[in-house]
């Protein structure tokens, strides 16, 4: 199904399409533990990644996962994990391992009801936050939101060339309904399909420094076996990858990896935007819920209002700049969510041109509808 | 010619690192690390085929200071990293050098697991009884009744036997060795090494400032003295009573079997697969058909 | 314990000076290999190991507790090499002495 020179039409569950994305993508290893709402990525990628001559490999447990991912994208594999919020709460040790040692690789987390145990097979978005900030620690991470089928195909491939790229664990947060719904899409042919690869070093293997900074802040990465051995530690380390507690050496390292972010801010910040040329009112939706929100902007035009829609791809780093402009644009923004209004809170901090702000939040572990949506703009 | 001690500093010692190393003097840890490195040497692999990875604490400096694909992890996930590393590049030797907290504690889980699934891996695990680096806690494998500074009235709860463990939960090859028996020590690593499967190698060690100072047990000499003392081999044990082995180490190979290799099992289903796939491939061409799921 | 006193250098090792002893009798070195111990003293941390176990307990140490073996006594080295593989910081290296000399010898 991949690599196909046609168009393709096919009807797709939101976490196969994340499976083919992740195969388009060129991940060849993943390692999982069973969770619902996310295992049917698992079970897929049992079927499709040995077809390919990758690994699959179920572990004990989700630290082990996350660590044996690292493990892989260290050998010169992307690689790639599934789970869900109790999961994706286990992974949180290795997420920042994979931060501080620059180890491209991508998470899914298919969000579901919580806390805790919460509701398995509910969608939510309560794990938007703590994809920021779950590890220990001042970290850079890229977080995106899948909405749909298509999406979800086009957003996992967006997600390993950006790990690749910017050597950082990239998260997807994907939800029970969007993973769970089916829908018939048609998937790009491979010559339409990007792919970039990490960049590996061509100095001598004595020249080679895993760690040093160059124009874009990303260091090139040798893979283990590539005769450029090299340390790899979870530790503030020098260019040479040695543990370091060197003030000047920590500062350095610790601003590079936030940097290299900030500098790809415009690759990586991805929004999408509906009816937004004249729009005096708008909605800022992510996930399932940007999906009513699109229906319920329709709706509103129809009944004459002018009303728009940005969709947060890129959920972090926050795209600033863009909410900006349209907080300025607007006088009112709605912002619904599935959670008690996470998102919410990164908008309220950068409406510095007094925007006013309606927020919209569920958690009983339902959609919220077009309906619920078209009120909030019907009343501002 | 080299000596071996010289080829052992020239050659797999990393020489942009600051030597000395960090372990406190008279530590088993250097020890270890200089039975490892000529067992490595002496299994004749290239450096830039081995991987060696640790875990948290005070062997989890090892890889710092040698010349290969080193990888110091998170703490107690150091076999889940090799985990990784091995099925994503089966050809390389991966190596994983853990303390027994480490191992045992918060990475016992992964332990049992790796030695269960056994991979073509090794692990070494240095159990010096203690939690060293973070100030001489107990671990699961302090003695009933010694003292750390978390159990000052002496500790009220049972030791873990590290390679009965690996036995119990499947590796394919078990050895424990002490660090007073280097050589012993060295021979059982290579063994270890060439041993295809899951291998597990104890080596029993000291940590004379935190848990010999506290348990009157003397310095890094005493210390290494009553391993010799305790040790017995293998063979030996088996004739010996119950009573007879209370606080006696057996050293030597605990368990060497034949079983089926998940390095290559796995390998065995990617070339299945591939088939498989070709197959479909083909009849999809010659009927027309497209369909996602076959 | 077969303390020289006498032997003992006047004064204490240089650290990273390596030592090495005088040349044996001839009659002693057709005998048996002779071996030649060197202490690399940047890197040792006078743990006492090396004293502690030696087979022939040639090896002493000073008040820094850093190792050194008496001129007269380095010929009483075996060779055994326990304390080369037992020393945890890779300070100690022993090499056959005059390995040269007794090659040739060995030919005629």
């Amino acid at each position: 199904m991949i690599g196909s020179d046609q168009h393709e039409r096919v009807l797709l569950q939101g976490n196969e399409a994340i499976v083919a994305g992740a195969l388009a993508a060129g991940c060849r290893f993943f390692a999982g533990y069973p969770i619902t709402p996310a295992s049917e990525i698992s079970e897929l990628l049992s079927v499709k990644l040995p077809e390919l001559g990758g690994t699959f490999i179920q572990m004990e447990d989700e630290i082990a996962s996350m660590g044996a991912v690292l493990g892989a994208s260290l050998a010169g594999v992307k690689s790639m994990t599934a789970t869900s919020g109790p999961g994706f709460s286990l992974m949180q040790e290795n997420l920042g391992y994979g931060c501080m040692a620059e180890v491209p690789c991508v998470i899914v987390n298919v969000m579901r009801g919580g806390p805790s145990t919460g509701l398995p097979t509910c969608p939510a978005q309560g794990d938007v936050q703590m994809a920021r900030w779950g590890t220990h620690g001042d970290h850079p991470i890229i977080v995106m939101a899948v909405s749909s089928v298509a999406d979800s195909f086009s957003v996992t491939i967006k997600a390993f060339n950006l790990s690749e790229k910017y050597r950082t664990p990239v998260i997807i947060l994907s939800d029970e309904v969007v993973a769970h719904t089916r829908e018939s899409v048609t998937l790009p042919t491979s010559d339409q399909i990007k792919v970039f690869d990490r960049v590996r070093p061509d100095v001598p293997p004595e020249w080679y420094k895993p760690y040093a900074d160059n124009n874009r802040g990303v260091p090139d990465m040798a893979a283990f076996g590539d005769g450029y051995r090299h340390h790899v530690t979870g530790l503030v380390h020098d260019e040479k990858g040695y543990p370091t507690q060197n003030g000047l050496e920590v500062e350095q390292f610790l601003q590079r990896i936030h940097g290299k972010i900030s500098k790809g801010f415009q690759e990586i910040q991805v929004t999408k935007n509906h009816q937004l040329e004249d729009a005096e009112v708008f909605v800022i939706a992510y996930g399932s819920v940007a999906r009513s929100a699109l229906r319920a902007v329709r709706d509103a035009r129809a009944l004459g209002i002018k009303a728009g829609l940005l969709q947060l791809v890129t959920l972090f780093p926050f795209p600033r700049k863009v909410v900006d402009s349209y907080l300025r644009q607007c006088r009112a923004v709605i912002v619904p969510e599935m959670n008690m209004g996470q998102m919410n809170r990164e908008i309220g901090r950068v409406n510095q041109a007094g925007c006013q702000i309606v927020k919209h939040n569920r958690i009983d572990g339902h959609l919220i509808t077009p309906d619920e949506i078209l009120k909030h703009l019907a009343a501002v | 010619m080299l000596e071996r001690a010289e080829i052992v500093r020239k050659e797999y010692l990393r020489h942009d690192k600051k030597f000395p190393h960090v372990w406190c003097p008279g530590c088993g840890n250097g020890i270890v690390m200089g039975a490892l490195l000529r067992a490595i040497h002496r299994s004749g692999l290239e450096k830039d085929d081995v991987v060696l990875a640790s875990g948290i604490g005070c062997s989890g400096r090892m890889p710092t200071y040698v010349d290969f694909n080193t990888i110091h992890t998170t703490h107690g996930r150091a076999l889940t990293f090799s985990t990784g590393i091995k099925l994503a590049k089966p050809e390389l030797t991966v190596l994983t050098v853990m303390g027994d907290g480490d191992a045992t504690a918060i990475g016992g889980n992964h332990f049992i697991h790796a030695a269960r699934r056994n991979l073509d891996m090794t692990a070494i695990i240095i159990n010096n009884s203690t939690y060293g680096m973070t100030g001489g806690q107990y671990s699961p494998t302090t003695p009933f009744g010694s003292k750390s500074t978390t159990s000052v009235y002496g500790h009220v709860e049972h030791a873990f036997s590290i390679a009965e463990l690996a036995v119990t939960a499947g590796a394919s090859f078990v050895a424990r060795s002490t660090v007073y028996h280097a050589t012993h020590l060295e021979d059982m690593i290579r063994l270890a090494i060439a041993k295809k499967g899951f291998s597990v190698m104890e080596v029993i060690s000291n940590c004379h400032v935190q848990h010999g100072r506290r348990n009157k047990l003397g310095g890094a000499v005493e210390m290494i003295k009553g391993f010799k003392e305790r040790a017995v081999r293998v063979e030996k044990a088996e004739k010996m009573s119950a009573e007879e082995l209370v606080d006696k180490i057996t050293i030597g190979v605990l368990a060497d079997v034949e079983k089926p290799i998940s390095t290559e099992q796995y390998q065995r289903v990617i070339n299945e697969a591939k088939k498989k796939a070709e197959k479909i491939a083909k009849e999809k061409e010659k009927n027309g058909i497209k369909r996602y799921e076959e | 314990m077969v303390h020289d006193t006498k032997s003992r250098p006047a004064a204490k090792p240089e650290v990273g000076e390596n030592k090495t002893a005088s040349a044996p009798s001839t009659a002693q070195q057709k005998k048996r290999k002779l071996h030649r111990v060197t202490f690399y003293y940047k890197w040792c941390k006078s743990c006492g190991l090396c004293s502690a176990f030696c087979v022939k307990q040639i090896i002493q140490t000073d008040k820094n507790g850093l190792p050194f073996i008496a001129n007269d006594d380095m010929d009483r080295c075996t060779g055994c090499r326990f304390c080369e593989i037992h020393c945890p910081d890779f300070a100690i290296t022993i090499q056959n002495k005059y390995p040269e000399r007794r090659h040739s010898d060995d030919r005629q």
